[in-house]
């Protein structure tokens, strides 16, 4: 989960966002497609149409679900939303190296799923 | 008990209709406290949902209180809390399918499957004795 604490910023903007040690938003609020672009740039990632639909697959999780989805789901939730072909978790892990649901998870502005492997 | 029912809800899902074959799985997660006033139901959720994260076969058993967790029309509670209906719904996305419910618990406080938001498996005495059997783990919340 996110925690409350704010522990740096990202300026982006003229705007300051917090964020927690392991760089997820503190205020959900703040997020918006320009911080997804900042954080994603922080990791050296540029955000294709491939990252968008996930991202936006992983915000309607949430607004459905009041919980960011650990690796499972994800992969069953981009599988509906998208197409099997989609729904992978090969697919997710080229998009989102190392942990789709946690790095996914961060620039969609969720907190940090609380099942995640 | 009845499985002929004329609900539309029963008809269309078969998974709803009462099964008398033994459910098996790894985990067996019974929940027998309602929604808010404690943790214990949100606890034993998201003790199911890290289980089944792991890819382990999960069953819930809703028991006693437990079945008010399904109930439908639920909302966050006074103070803005979350509820637990919103991890009640996501059950499917996380393979968790097999839910039972205890049918005597049900009754008992004038309810039946279609006053609950998800198709369930009504079971009685005997069949929740078969349910701890087949069930390699059992966690009580």
């Amino acid at each position: 989960m996110a925690s409350s604490e704010i522990y740096r910023y990202l300026s982006i903007e003229n705007r300051e966002i917090g964020l927690d040690p392991e760089g997820f938003l503190v205020d959900m609020g703040d997020w918006s497609p320009a911080v997804a672009e900042a954080l994603a740039a922080e990791e050296g990632r540029i955000l294709t149409e491939d990252h968008w639909e996930v991202i936006e697959v992983l915000r309607d999780f949430y607004s459905r679900y009041e919980m960011a989805p650990a690796m499972r789901p994800l992969v069953k939730s981009v599988g509906l939303a998208l197409g099997a072909e989609k729904g992978k978790s090969l697919h997710l892990m080229r998009l989102f190296p190392d942990s789709p649901a946690k790095v996914g998870a961060r620039l969609a502005g969720l907190p940090k799923p609380a099942n995640c492997l | 008990m009845s499985g002929q029912e004329t609900h539309d809800l029963e008809a269309r899902d078969p998974d709803s209709v009462v099964d008398n074959s033994v459910t098996a799985g790894d985990l067996l997660v019974i929940l027998r406290h309602a929604p808010h006033g404690s943790s214990w139901l949100r606890e034993g959720l998201d003790t199911a949902l890290v289980a089944a994260a792991f890819g382990q076969r999960v069953t819930l058993l809703f028991a006693g209180e437990g079945v008010l967790a399904l109930l439908t029309g639920q909302t966050a509670g006074p103070l803005g809390q979350k509820g637990t209906h919103g991890v009640i719904d996501m059950l499917a996305m996380y393979d968790i399918d097999t839910l039972m419910v205890d049918g005597r618990a049900l009754k008992s406080r004038g309810l039946c499957t279609d006053d609950l938001m998800l198709p369930v498996t009504l079971v009685e005495a005997d069949g929740v004795v078969s349910l701890l059997q087949s069930h390699r783990l059992v966690l009580n919340f």
